[in-house]
């Protein structure tokens, strides 16, 4: 909301603060304002000037020599403006003043424009003459100004005085940005109150003096509220014999200063008083209104409407309609119609004031697709006692504006009467609260700057019902922390019961993870939780994969981030991709971020949430530098199952001959493989790339902080080694299993030392050669012990179709 | 006897001192000392010398081995150390040349700063807890004093999954989810993602993180939020860091405030970054609303309690000067690995 600094000063009349310290102020107080725009910035030595003379300059067409008084003194101005003549009042800048911007009306530049003396094709000129938009206005906010050339001033003007002070320039815009609970300061007087209350001192608010002829209303018109659920409170004045006409200065210049083109006597007065009270009204031609009669009720579905900006809209049976006895008039709160608009024939009006449902306003117009001011003061739920002293106002201003014969009495239905609210006070529970010691008196003198009523007998604050946002005692103690500053509150720490910081099992296993992937190389990445269903073609994934049951977003922003992932792959390729693209090398990157399985679709419970931990690299590296940055991590969280790898798996995405399963305990725990070409193809991802999906809810029953020391080995070990003839199709895992299975006790370690396959073994064979340790806790192994296992994992190895090497 | 003693032990001395290598030392030592050398001899020729003069020539002969292994210690202690200084002139690198880099990854901007925070607050007794990303309406709005209809619902541009299920707007659900199970007193920050239908560009993002903060305890005043809140920003901004509190509006908590802190980049005097202002702000807070407390089974005559919330990647881009939030969702490893 902004607000002309004139307009709140006239009913805090006491204000001296600068436009800064008011900022200041108003913001630790609770009105926020967000920035502030000084109308007189940039217009230095501007004064009114008066044309006495006019001539032609001798050497160019298109240019007038003007003799201008400025009050001490006659200057001589050169200008090509076509529009001044002889006796014209005009604002002039003098030799070293400045004006706010050029003649085009184009963006303001932020030190203006300097004026000097100067010649104009051989002839002097003291200074310019003005038009609005170098003023830094324009036409919008003053009609009155020519369409090219120079402001006229009126004819009254003084020459030599202040010509800025005469246009109402010197003021200031602030802008303001009110809470929704603040509903009271969304208009002048609210934030007038404030700003009284924020530097102690009095409010004058408009004093509204009663008008109206000696007629009634009631015999000119009917009001009926049918849906009084969605109306609490309508009240009509009515005007007659009106007089368009301009609005007097002050008023445009309220009005434009808060954004708002003055445009006639009757629309300003409405958007004047909307400003002040923050009531919006709304005014009918009398005159179209069938039966003279106003009707409030919904509308039918599939009513058609012209509002009056001359758009068809259709409505629902939940559109509040004003009606006349006949037809449909106007849409409540949003926007009247065309059928009933006030035209420059009007001779009787209807003035409305009325108080709609905020919800039902802000409702129709998100349907409609149509909001304006009106409703969008109206959707923060207005006072319904406020309606009737803004339709007087408005009235006071019509007598005030000689704008028409305002009608006597008012039609007011108004059937429950919102009550003022009574709240203890306790200063002792505000203080403890707030960790204050602010005394009893010290507070109720707050209520009291804020117009807050307080029962000294029952000890209660009352609150106006403008105030709808107090409620309860913490209400209030927000109001005494407002005033008593919250700068001056003092710093504590909560004391109390000590209480444990830690991260939980699972966010400990995360940093573990985070830990080892940036060990290991790998930077982290952060990426949408929401994609395009597209994407699962993109893996390749066959239509009945459960990996596309997704959820979807009712309203998302668009298809490409329409359903929640339920794998983190493809976040993962985009970024690779992303990376091959920019050229980067040798990437490596991970991420730790949710996906989202529903139980069942559509989803009638919260979906199965499961954190993974993806890895995706392209470079240097291949499937097991991959496989080792895993299994690093299974050790760093203390997984002492062992693990199995199985090619067996689905992962269209995968390539068919380097992927794999993760097994521990029969549970598959997640995933690892090089991409599939066709997948790489598709990402536009130039190199083989790998990845690793760890299902993090899988593996943390398996992980475990508890370690044991074990004992470091004393007694020597023995080591052998074996070569031998594999069949093709046999894994080392499986060799891998026999030698764990079967080396029992004294088994301490193996590892693959050498695998081949060539010219020097038979063709379907390769030549694996694993190196064995043995070694007892409590004595030096013999031969005999050693050879009695190496005999088991031998047997064993042979039931796989596996010969030692000779 | 005597003089030929000596004249071996200077004559061996002389070798040593004109010896320039280890071998030539060892044949000295054979030469002499060895067991055909020539001291050695003299030990053997003592039959022949009279049996009382005996132990005064084995004196002498023991002297002149301890001189000759003496000098012989020193040369080759000397010897060592020129080879060595040899050996390491050889040896003279570059040092300018490139480091051989072990190259770890790094942490995103977003974890970094979330790692900060976090450990501020454990420091300070609290616990780290998560909540579902995806929400019952009920927990992201109604449990938080936003009733349906209410126009804070229509502010916070919700992603709807159905008519009681949202993509959570807000960490500020988990406060209720915690304070439902009773479990008192409570210090708690809760991270994670939330979302809003913001479209992308350089300020917003549909997908961002916050920070939700709530202690629950008796007699916790606003006084102790402002406390805690400042020691926060001073953790995180430095030691000098002021906070300024302004009041605000939120449903869930009141009274409330949002809170400013003193731009580290000017320190207060303002400038660019902090629009002349001198203040940046960070966060919104307040008071538990007795309404949400009551919601959640907690009576508020007994308790009290203060949240606050924070944008974690408000936090990253203040920090580490980001000037664009989609570089946080591109994983431009350029970009990553400068944090």
């Amino acid at each position: 909301m902004n607000t002309s600094f004139a307009w709140i000063k006239a009913y805090v009349p006491d204000l001296q603060a600068a436009a800064q310290e008011y900022t200041d102020a108003m913001t630790l107080s609770g009105t926020k304002v967000e920035g502030y725009e000084c109308l007189d910035k940039n217009l230095e030595k501007i004064v009114v000037g008066e044309i006495l003379k006019i001539e032609r300059h001798p050497d160019a067409d298109k240019l007038i020599v003007c003799q201008v008084n400025i009050g001490a003194e006659t200057i001589q101005i050169v200008t090509g403006a076509p529009n001044v003549k002889e006796g014209d009042k005009v604002p002039v800048v003098l030799d070293g003043g400045k004006v706010a911007g050029g003649h085009d009306g184009g963006p303001l530049p932020e030190d203006g424009i300097k004026i000097k003396k100067g010649k104009l094709r051989g002839i002097e000129s003291n200074g310019m003459m003005c038009s609005i938009e170098e003023l830094g206005s324009s036409r919008d906010m003053y009609p009155d100004a020519p369409e090219s050339g120079i402001y006229i001033l009126p004819p009254d003007s003084v020459p030599g005085s202040d010509a800025i002070e005469l246009l109402g320039l010197h003021d200031v815009v602030h802008e303001y940005e009110i809470t929704s609970n603040r509903v009271d300061c969304y208009s002048v007087v609210g934030i007038a109150r404030e700003a009284a209350a924020t530097f102690r001192l009095p409010f004058h608010p408009p004093v509204v003096t009663k008008t109206g002829n000696q007629e009634d209303i009631h015999d000119y018109l009917k009001v009926r509220v049918e849906d009084t659920d969605l109306c609490p409170r309508y009240c009509a004045r009515m005007v007659k014999n009106i007089k368009l006409a301009p609005s007097p200065e002050w008023m445009k210049r309220r009005l434009a200063a808060c954004g708002i083109r003055p445009i006639n006597n009757i629309v300003d007065i409405t958007n004047y008083v909307m400003e002040e009270y923050g009531q919006p009204m709304h005014a009918f031609d009398y005159d179209t209104l069938a039966g003279h009669e106003i009707v409030v009720k919904r509308a039918k579905d599939g009513d058609e409407f012209q509002t009056l900006d001359g758009q068809l809209r259709k409505l629902d049976g939940n559109v509040l309609m004003i009606n006349d006895g006949e037809k449909e008039v106007g849409i409540a709160g949003i926007m009247g119609g065309e059928n009933s608009k006030i035209t420059d024939e009007v001779k009787t009006m209807v003035f409305e004031s009325a108080c709609f449902d905020g919800t039902n306003i802000r409702l129709s117009a998100k349907r409609l697709g149509l909001r304006t001011d009106a409703s969008g003061k109206y959707e923060k739920g207005l006072d319904p006692n406020n309606a009737e002293e803004a339709v007087n106002r408005a009235c006071q201003l019509i007598v005030e504006l000689g704008a028409g014969e305002v009608v006597g009495g008012i039609i007011d239905i108004y059937p429950v009467k919102r009550e003022e609210k009574r709240i203890p006070f306790s200063p002792e529970k505000i203080n403890q609260l707030l960790g204050t010691d602010i005394d009893a008196d010290t507070m109720k003198g707050y209520f009291k700057m804020l117009d807050l009523g307080f029962d000294e007998e029952k000890q209660e604050v009352i609150a106006p019902t403008w105030r709808q946002d107090l409620e309860r005692q913490a209400d209030i103690a927000e109001e005494v922390a407002r005033f008593y500053g919250y700068d001056k509150i003092p710093t504590t720490l909560p004391t109390g019961e000590a209480t444990t910081g830690k991260l939980s099992f699972k966010l400990r296993i995360e940093e573990i993870a985070r830990r080892v992937a940036e060990f290991s190389g790998f930077s982290q990445g952060m990426t949408y939780s929401f994609e395009s269903p597209k994407v699962f073609d993109k893996l390749l994934l066959p239509e009945a994969s459960p990996l596309r049951r997704a959820i979807s977003i009712m309203n998302p922003l668009g298809e490409d981030f329409s359903i929640m992932r339920t794998t983190p792959l493809n976040g993962m390729l985009t970024s690779l991709s992303t990376n091959y693209n920019r050229r980067n090398k040798n990437v490596k990157l991970y991420e730790l971020a949710n996906i989202y399985i529903p139980k069942a679709l559509p989803l009638t419970e919260l979906p199965d949430e499961r954190m993974q931990f993806t890895l995706g690299m392209y470079g240097e590296g291949d499937f097991f530098t991959m496989k080792g940055v895993v299994e690093e991590f299974f050790e760093k969280i203390g997984m002492t199952e062992k693990l199995h790898y199985t090619p067996e798996c689905e992962h269209p995405f995968l390539h068919p001959g380097r992927k794999a399963d993760i097994i521990c305990k029969n549970t598959v725990i997640g995933y690892l493989g090089e991409l599939h070409p066709d997948c790489a193809d598709i990402y536009k991802i130039g190199e083989k790339a790998y990845v690793a999906v760890l299902d993090m809810p899988s593996i943390l029953p398996f992980a475990s902080f508890d370690r044991k020391y074990t004992g470091i080995a004393k007694h020597p070990a023995v080591t052998r080694d074996i070569s031998m003839v594999v069949p093709k199709n046999i894994l080392v895992g499986q060799i891998e299993d026999v030698i764990a299975q079967r080396g029992g006790k004294i088994l301490e370690s193996y590892h693959l030392f050498d695998i081949y396959e060539g010219s020097q073994i038979v063709a379907g064979y390769k030549s694996v050669a694993y190196s064995i340790v043995f070694r007892a806790k409590d004595r030096t192994l013999t031969d005999e012990d050693v050879n009695a296992v190496m005999k088991k994992i031998l047997n064993g190895l042979q039931n796989l179709g596996i010969e030692l090497r000779a | 006897m005597k003089d030929q003693l000596e004249k071996i032990k200077a004559e061996a001395l002389a070798k040593i001192e004109a010896s320039d290598a280890l071998e030539k030392l060892n044949d000295i030592r054979v030469a002499y000392l060895g067991k055909k050398g020539q001291l050695t001899s003299v030990l053997k020729s003592m039959k022949d010398v009279a049996p009382e003069d005996r132990p005064k020539v084995g004196q002498m002969v023991n002297d002149a081995r301890a001189i000759i292994e003496e000098k012989m210690e020193a040369a080759r202690k000397e010897l060592a150390r020129k080879m060595r200084e040899e050996q390491m002139k050889k040896e003279v690198i570059d040092v300018t040349l490139p480091a051989s880099k072990a190259s770890t990854g790094h942490s995103h901007p977003c974890t970094i700063a979330l790692e900060e925070v976090e450990r501020i607050f454990i420091g300070m007794g609290y616990e780290v807890v998560e909540g579902p990303e995806i929400e019952y309406d009920l927990y992201n709005f109604e449990k938080l004093n936003i009733p349906a209809n209410h126009p804070a619902k229509d502010e916070q541009d919700t992603f709807y999954i159905n008519k009681d299920i949202v993509l959570r707007t807000q960490t500020s659900p988990v406060q209720a989810r915690v304070m439902e199970k009773g479990k008192l007193p409570i210090r708690m920050i809760a991270p994670g993602r939330v979302f809003r239908s913001d479209e992308v560009d350089a300020t917003h993002s549909p997908s961002f993180h916050q920070i939700e903060g709530l202690v629950v305890d008796k007699n916790i005043t606003f006084a102790d939020l402002k406390g805690t809140l400042a020691e926060f920003a001073r953790e995180l901004f430095g030691e000098e860091t002021k906070v300024k509190f302004r009041p605000h509006h939120f449903p869930f908590t009141e009274p409330s405030a949002e809170v400013d802190v003193t731009c580290f980049k000017c320190g207060g005097k303002g400038c660019r970054f902090c629009k002349g202002s001198g203040w940046i702000e960070i966060l919104g807070c307040g008071m538990v609303h007795p309404h949400v407390l009551e919601m959640c089974g907690i009576d508020p005559e007994v308790y009290s309690g203060f949240a606050f919330g924070v944008g974690l990647e408000r936090i990253a881009l203040l920090k580490y000067e980001i000037d664009d939030m989609r570089l946080l969702y591109e994983n431009d490893e350029r970009f990553l690995n400068q944090f």
